[in-house]
Order: structure tokens, then C-alpha cells, then sequence
């Protein structure tokens, strides 16, 4: 499971971020963000992408669990 | 929410926009000028006394609506989340730049939407140059360009913004000697709806933006970068609404809104290659800024120290346009103001060029 670590960073970074670490096509991610926009356009393209995406708030950061 | 929930509301909160904007002109505001953020924040500056081109002075309410529209709604989506960091001085600089070249084309991305759907066949020369920009800057994204992370704030930073803010509506309702406002029938500063009208206005588009995370700028760059269409749906759906609207305003009022052609436009000018640079410059600037100008207004209103500094240095750059003659005028582009945008196109690459191409990786 590959973690990518895009707290702080705004759109379109994260997704850039996201779609850099998905060349390894790993079956299964982790994507940590803190804002509603970022886990929305994360969640876009990993669904694009092909993968179901589980979504756990605490404290203003979202982790997203992307799974093939 | 699903991504087809995601695209519908998107294309509601447009055409409402759009809707909303060319009732502005009903009520008041120049031609094709529902909103302009750019030319908005510079009639702001002017009337604060950062420049005194007397013909654009006033302090716009849609820009506190807009703020506070935000505001709101992040609050109420808990969402209002105080956040900064990263590479302030950087985005002070590139604000100023996106001022220039949008005081270039006359009109931010947003205003140039609203021209189009006015007739205004300048701002397709626009609409090019932008699209331009927008290309350079996602050449930029894609070899790894950042300003890097920001880092949270407290509560009362992320306030700052939102309160001062109010008190420029207090020194607009008060209108003290030292704020300046165009006198009538002297300039597009004095062209504006009823206060209040300005206000609901502001606040309706701002709350939509910051629900709909809507961005001009996003629109051609998520295209290109993702193939991902939401965000230009925003921008078509605005087209869509304010066109509409401005047909049916031509028919049933007597007075045209709509106006196809290149020449006698309101508040334009014919000058293709600049209005193509000008707008190469603010698209250019804006994928390095990670948004429009009125996206840079919705985050600000979240919480952003980030977008907050971004919208100081549109105010500065507003300033400048018009101290230093820089802003374009009906008769078309200064000599100045063209030495300004290739300055700005050259500081922009080199902005780029160093947050993209750097040997270290600081955190």
C-alpha cells in the first residue's frame, strides 16, 4: 500500500501528486488531504481511475482509502 | 456526492452566475461588467485612495459579498479552515501580475465570460491567450511545479480577512471625506446596482462559487491535465446563463445587451495581440496560483492567509496599473502597460521555472 501524503498541498496538486504515485499500479492507496475540495478531486479520478474510494474524517483531514 | 451530483450542480450554480451577473447591468453595474473581480478590486483601490484614476473609484459590494458568501457557507459546511504558508511573497507577486494582465484585456477570466456572452467578439482573442496560459502553466504542473505545502493556522488569523473586509463595507455605507467614488457620468466607477442588490448578489454567487468550487481557470486546466470536464462546465454554464439572459433583457427592456462585434464594445478595446498577451499573462499566472481571482475571493473567505495575500497584491497591482499607466483604456493598450505584461510574462516563467526545477525538495 502506497501512502501519498497531500495535506496542506491544493488543487491540482494532490491529484497530480495521486496520478504520479498511481504509475506504479498498486492495487491499494492511501491519500491523506485536509480540505473538502482536495478529497472531492481525489475521489474524481481515483474512481476515473478504476478504484472504490473509503473516505475517514477526523479533525479537518480526510484518508482516503483507494482500492482496486 | 456522486460526480454526476457534482456536474449538475455545477452547471445550476453557473447559470445562476450568469443569470445574476446580467441582472447587475440591469441594475446598474457597465456593460458586460456584472462582476469583474479584477476591475472590481481596482474600483476598490481606487476608492481607497491606492490610485486615483478618478473614473474607477468605488468600493464594489460584490467583492464583500463575495468574501462573505464564502464565509458562510464554509462555516455553515464546516468547512472554514484557517490555512497558510506557502510561498506568500511568491503569491503576492504573481497576484500583481494577474492584475496587469487582466487590466490589459480590460476584465478578469470571470468578466470575460460575461463579454463574450455580450457579443464582445475581443475577448475570443482573450478566451485564446488565457487558454495559452493556461497550457504554459500546466507544462509547469506536469514537470512538478509547487509553491509547496501550507500549514494550519489558528482560528483568529483566518479571521483577519473576513473583518477587514467588513470594514471596508463600513467605510462604504459611511462614506468618510478620504474614500473616493467617481462622480456621476464621470467613468465606469459610477455605474454601479443599488448597494444592497450588489450585496445579496455578491453573497449568492460567492456561497454558489464556494459550493460549486467553481474557477475559471480550473475549467481549461483540469481539461488538459485530467480530461476532467466539471469545472468547464461552470464556465460554459455562465456563458450559457448570462447569453440567455442578456437576449431576454435586449427583448423585453428596449435597451441592446447584447452587442456582436468587435468594435464599440463597452469598457474594451480592439487590440487582439494584447488582448491575447494580457490574458496569457493572468491564465499563466493563475495555474501558478492555483486559481482564478475569484476563486482566490471564495478561499480567502475559508480561511486562506494564502489567497488573502493573493488578493493584496491584485489590490497592489491594481494600483500600480493606474500610478504607473499601465491599464488599458477604450482606446486600447499603453505603451507601459505592454512593457508591464511582457515584464509580468518573463517573471511568471522564471517563478515557474525555480518551484519547478529545484535541486533541493524542502519541506
Amino acid at each position: 500500500m502506497t501512502t501519498v501524503d497531500a495535506r496542506g498541498y491544493s488543487c491540482p496538486e494532490p491529484v497530480i501528486m495521486l496520478r504520479k504515485a498511481m504509475m506504479k499500479k498498486d492495487a491499494a492507496y492511501t491519500v491523506l488531504v485536509d480540505n473538502a475540495a482536495s478529497k472531492e478531486n481525489v475521489t474524481r479520478y481515483a474512481e476515473h481511475e478504476g478504484y472504490t474510494v473509503s473516505a475517514r474524517e477526523a479533525n479537518g483531514e480526510y484518508t482516503l482509502t483507494l482500492k482496486q | 456526492m456522486t460526480l454526476k451530483n457534482e456536474k449538475r450542480n455545477m452547471i445550476f450554480a453557473g447559470l445562476v452566475i450568469g443569470v445574476i451577473a446580467s441582472l447587475l447591468v440591469l441594475f446598474g453595474n457597465p456593460k458586460n461588467m456584472g462582476f469583474c473581480v479584477a476591475c472590481f478590486l481596482r474600483d476598490t483601490a481606487g476608492a481607497l485612495g491606492l490610485h486615483s484614476a478618478e473614473a474607477v473609484q468605488y468600493i464594489r459590494p460584490e467583492i464583500i459579498g463575495l468574501v462573505f458568501g464564502s464565509f458562510f457557507m464554509a462555516l455553515a459546511k464546516k468547512e472554514f479552515s484557517p490555512r497558510g504558508g506557502s510561498a506568500p511573497v511568491t503569491r503576492f507577486v504573481l497576484g500583481m501580475f494577474v492584475m496587469i494582465g487582466s487590466l490589459m484585456f480590460l476584465g478578469c477570466p470571470f468578466r470575460m465570460i460575461l463579454r463574450l456572452a455580450g457579443g464582445d467578439l475581443n475577448a475570443l482573442l482573450g478566451l485564446a491567450g488565457f487558454a495559452c496560459g493556461i497550457l504554459v502553466g500546466v507544462f509547469f504542473l506536469n514537470k512538478g511545479y509547487s509553491l509547496k505545502r501550507s500549514y494550519a493556522l489558528t482560528k483568529a488569523e483566518g479571521g483577519v480577512f473576513p473583518v477587514l473586509t467588513l470594514a471596508v463595507l463600513a467605510l462604504l455605507l459611511a462614506a468618510p471625506a478620504f474614500i473616493h467614488f467617481t462622480e456621476a457620468g464621470a467613468g465606469p466607477g459610477a455605474m454601479h446596482a443599488p448597494i444592497l442588490i450588489s450585496l445579496i448578489a455578491g453573497l449568492a454567487v460567492g456561497a454558489l462559487a464556494q459550493r460549486a468550487r467553481l474557477c475559471m481557470v480550473g475549467g481549461i486546466r483540469d481539461l488538459v491535465l485530467f480530461k476532467e470536464t466539471k469545472l468547464i462546465l461552470g464556465f460554459a454554464a455562465i456563458l450559457v446563463g448570462a447569453l440567455v439572459c442578456n437576449l431576454i433583457l435586449s427583448g423585453t427592456t428596449g435597451t441592446s445587451y447584447f452587442h456582436l462585434g468587435f468594435a464599440d464594445q463597452p469598457v474594451a478595446h480592439t487590440d487582439g495581440l494584447w488582448n491575447f498577451l494580457g490574458m496569457m499573462l493572468t491564465g499563466f499566472a493563475c495555474v501558478l496560483l492555483g486559481g482564478c481571482p475569484l476563486r482566490q475571493l471564495i478561499l480567502s473567505g475559508e480561511g486562506s492567509s494564502d489567497s488573502a495575500v493573493t488578493i493584496f497584491g491584485l489590490l497592489a497591482g491594481a494600483a500600480f496599473c493606474h500610478n504607473f499607466g499601465l491599464a488599458s483604456s477604450a482606446k486600447g493598450p499603453t505603451a507601459n502597460g505592454k512593457a508591464a505584461v511582457i515584464i509580468g510574462l518573463v517573471a511568471a516563467l522564471v517563478i515557474a521555472g525555480v518551484n519547478t526545477f529545484k535541486k533541493e525538495n524542502a519541506k
